[in-house]
């Protein structure tokens, strides 16, 4: 069988602007794939392609083994797409919107009405199925997207930026019902700019940055080749010497980064590095220890934090 | 078989529509009979007390009604091609999710333009019901006419859709009614002949396109002739209606498939 996802030297143009930059991608049927990296990354761009609702600037992708170019209604039929935006009709019933999605594909009206049972069943939402869409509160219309999106039975679900804008209970919603149809063995490729999105969801990811692929791997592969095991923070104050005090650093761990509002010390102990901290005289008004993420990764190949 | 894509985005409109009739109904009875009672009844009043050798001896109630038809399938066909694309490229983004699935760029237009073609129909059969009430029009005389009346609102919706769906603002829809829309309305022989115009304004209402949808709902209200030749008339709005789903097939891909 071949691979979902096949792109090599992908590339993306937008007049003179390069959106998606000769990327390679190969992703594995029942996989969970992420692409993590901060708006304007070209994510959004390299889904679309993939999705078959983008023209390629050039290189070569094919999508269920097929060529969008020649075949993009094919490998559309076999795809469930939620987009950025969740694009419900208000004004209609919550199985309405489904119905005219489900119709676009062209599937028989007592197919659809059996999969609108069960699918807002799959995402909690059957007691709502003859309420209007526009009362329901964010995390609701992002269920119904999700149930839309699998109205045709899709083996392959393009997530973008699945939870931007979700409490933290509704994001824990959404990524347990994410996590039900990769057990059902459906793949999963998505975008996010949350690194905890992507540790939790994604078996492998890429991590883009103006367009480049510039980290690939699992979650805790990547954190371990480009962060350390864990990460103090420091909160200094607005008055402390920023640059005086990274240089008293120094050495004390692997890496020292200086943010706008912060220092962070990479350290595989993080409790022996805080006495050190202070047995060098610094008094941080704050210290934090944590295990090192994505962010971190992220900072670490592009000097930039991921969400700013 | 496969359900031919424009038919599934038609089913969907028809789907919606379910929740909108009421209030697009109750206007589509409201506008006519407002419109056939002042200026029809009131005004036509003080026009046939002046002698209407102009309009060829007619009262002004029976050779406004079959303008005010064309002109308000006109304005039915210019307001789908407006509101409900930049619904769906900007304000909801349906349509980005519409292509997502087979549903082409393409399809999208076309299923518009049928979804428009039924409902400039219904509410030309409503006007044109009302009118016969008015004792403006004979019945099937007025239903006769309702085929070049609906055949200049889809032609409408189609060219005016195909420039909307490009739009990245809204503010041109405010100028696009008042300098266009509304100016047609009042100008292409709706309610007097453009013979009454200054003769260069005059040619320029003829060289638009509803001022022939107009003529030819007029020739077949009335049971009279048009104008120019039939052919020229309908060739023109046929030829709207072609450079319409052209042009959008173009443009819905253009901005649909970035």
């Amino acid at each position: 069988m071949p691979p979902v996802v096949e792109a090599r030297a992908l590339t993306k143009r937008f007049g003179t602007f390069t959106a998606v930059d000769g990327i390679d991608v190969e992703v594995a049927r029942g996989e969970a794939f992420g692409f993590l990296g901060p708006n304007g990354a070209g994510k959004t761009s390299a889904m679309r392609m993939i999705g078959a609702a983008s023209p390629v600037t050039d290189g070569h992708l094919r999508v269920l083994g097929m060529d969008p170019e020649t075949h993009g209604a094919e490998i559309r039929a076999r795809l469930g797409v939620v987009p950025q935006e969740d694009a419900l009709d208000q004004e209609l019933t919550v199985a309405e919107n489904l119905a005219i999605y489900g119709r676009y594909f062209d599937l028989p009206r007592a197919v659809i009405r059996e999969r609108i049972d069960e699918l807002l069943e799959f995402v909690q939402l059957s007691e709502r199925r003859r309420q209007r869409v526009d009362p329901l509160s964010g995390g609701m219309k992002r269920r119904v997207v999700i149930a839309r999106a699998l109205i045709n039975d899709p083996e392959v679900m393009l997530l973008d930026e699945p939870t931007t804008g979700l409490d933290p209970q509704a994001r824990h919603v959404l990524w347990d019902r994410l996590f039900q149809l990769q057990q059902r063995g459906i793949t999963l490729l998505l975008t996010t700019h949350y690194m905890d999105e992507a540790e939790q969801l994604c078996d492998r990811l890429v991590v883009m940055d103006a367009g480049r692929i510039v980290a690939e791997g699992g979650p805790s592969a990547l954190i371990a080749a480009h962060a350390t095991r864990e990460v103090v923070e420091l909160r200094l104050g607005p008055e402390a010497d920023a640059p005086a005090s990274v240089a008293l650093l120094e050495g004390t761990g692997h890496r020292v980064e200086a943010l706008p509002d912060r220092i962070l010390v990479y350290a595989d102990d993080g409790d022996a590095l805080v006495r050190e901290v202070h047995a060098r005289g610094l008094q941080p008004t704050a210290v934090l220890t944590r295990r090192a993420t994505l962010e971190d990764v992220f900072l670490r190949l592009t000097g930039r934090a991921l969400v700013d | 078989m496969a359900t031919p894509i424009p038919l599934r985005v038609l089913e969907g409109h028809a789907r919606a529509y379910r929740h909108t009739w009421r209030g697009t109904t109750i206007g589509a009875i409201a506008t006519p009979v407002l419109f056939l009672t002042a200026m029809g009844l009131g005004l036509g009043q003080l026009v046939d007390d002046r002698g209407t050798g102009a309009l060829g001896e007619l009262s002004y109630l029976a050779w406004l009604t079959p303008g005010l038809l064309a002109a308000s399938a006109m304005q039915a066909g210019a307001a789908d091609g407006t509101f409900p694309v930049l619904a769906g490229t900007r304000w909801v983004k349906t349509y980005h999710t519409a292509v997502a699935s087979p549903v082409r760029p393409r399809d999208l237009h076309l299923g518009n333009l049928l979804w428009a073609a039924i409902r400039i129909s219904v509410i030309g059969v409503v006007f044109v019901v009302v009118a016969a009430a008015f004792g403006a029009v004979p019945l099937h005389r007025g239903l006769l006419a309702l085929g070049p009346a609906v055949l200049t609102g889809v032609a409408f919706c189609a060219a005016l859709s195909a420039g909307v769906v490009l739009l990245l603002r809204d503010q041109f829809l405010a100028g696009l009614n008042r300098f266009v829309v509304v100016p047609l309305f009042l100008f292409s022989g709706t309610f007097f002949p453009v013979e009454q115009l200054p003769p260069a304004a005059g040619a320029i209402a003829r060289a638009l396109p509803l001022w022939h949808g107009v003529e030819l709902t007029r020739a077949l209200a009335l049971g009279t002739s048009p104008a120019l030749a039939w052919p020229v008339h309908l060739g023109v709005v046929v030829a709207l209606l072609v450079a319409g789903v052209v042009a959008g097939t173009v443009t819905f891909d253009r901005r649909l498939r970035p």
